[in-house]
């Protein structure tokens, strides 16, 4: 009898541990696909339709059996690259990567070299 | 480096920048997405509106010349406004269209139709919105120009004499 419960509690937990695992994937899904529609929400946050019917084909395609790198490709093969909130590296996008990391650069050439000074100065 | 050098070379940047923002800020607002432009058809399957026996697949329209695919539906008000354009698309250019009926009641769907008119060959239900995210639709209206199986053309929003002019130029 306790076998009996024991197995059936294994499983159980076993089957919520599966599940969670599916809601925290479609969720990590939701939080990096945009709401186009919207401004500056992801999926997740939004209730409007176009995030509501985007939810429901990531369920149906994680149903299916597809990884989220092939959910990401075809609706960036939909709606571009806009559709993901953190875009992969490519041409079009490269000043956008390339200019913050230059500026921190820049400020911190400026810096050392109002430090030295200073220091040359003192 | 002398003070003047440093002041030229700042002055240049200034200058750089803000023609940079100035052409920015100039260039055209209206974003119209080219992601699917080129590329062929998505497959897709659906209702059937004017015949329930019968589902709407990509096939079906695959041997046509050129098609013009429209996402309305009769909650959808721009989608009134566009109606006529669609209309004048049918009788007077004599182009293929495809009506794709999103997220409708079928009853006020067809009262939109005898109410307006029917400019559609044939009408497929999305009634989960799945086929719109298949074609990378942003919500309705939205007109799609397909030639030789290959969407050629995209229009966000309703129809407007400019659209018209610039669909029946693909012919």
């Amino acid at each position: 009898m306790i076998k009996k419960v024991l197995f059936i509690l294994f499983f159980s937990l076993l089957a919520t541990k599966f599940s969670f695992g599916n809601d925290e994937l479609k969720n990590k899904i939701y939080k990096n696909l945009r709401c186009i529609v919207c401004q500056g929400q992801n999926v997740y946050e939004s209730n409007s339709d176009f995030a509501v019917d985007l939810k429901k084909l990531v369920e149906k395609k994680l149903s299916n059996g597809e990884t989220e790198q092939q959910i990401y490709d075809y609706l960036t093969s939909r709606y571009g690259e806009w559709i993901v909130m953190t875009p992969k590296l490519n041409a079009s996008n490269a000043m956008l990567w390339v200019i913050p990391v230059g500026i921190f650069l820049i400020g911190l050439i400026i810096i050392s070299k109002i430090i030295r000074k200073s220091k040359i100065n003192s | 480096m002398s003070h003047k050098i440093r002041i030229i070379i700042l002055s240049i940047l200034l200058i750089l920048i803000f023609l940079f923002f100035y052409k920015v800020l100039l260039s055209e607002k209206t974003y119209q997405p080219r992601s699917m432009i080129g590329k062929s058809v998505p497959e897709f399957s659906m209702e059937n509106f004017k015949d329930i026996n019968r589902r709407i697949t990509n096939q079906d329209f695959s041997t046509k010349e050129i098609v013009v695919l429209n996402f309305w539906a009769s909650w959808c008000v721009p989608c009134r406004i566009e109606h006529p354009m669609l209309n004048e698309l049918k009788k007077k250019y004599k182009l293929f269209l495809v009506g794709i009926n999103y997220k409708d009641n079928a009853s006020n769907a067809k009262k939109f139709l005898n109410e307006l008119g029917d400019p559609f060959d044939a009408i497929g239900s999305d009634s989960k919105g799945e086929v719109a995210i298949h074609f990378g639709a942003y919500g309705i209206p939205e007109t799609y120009v397909i030639k030789k199986n290959k969407i050629v053309f995209r229009h966000i929003g309703p129809l407007n004499q400019d659209v018209v002019k610039a669909i029946v130029a693909l012919k």
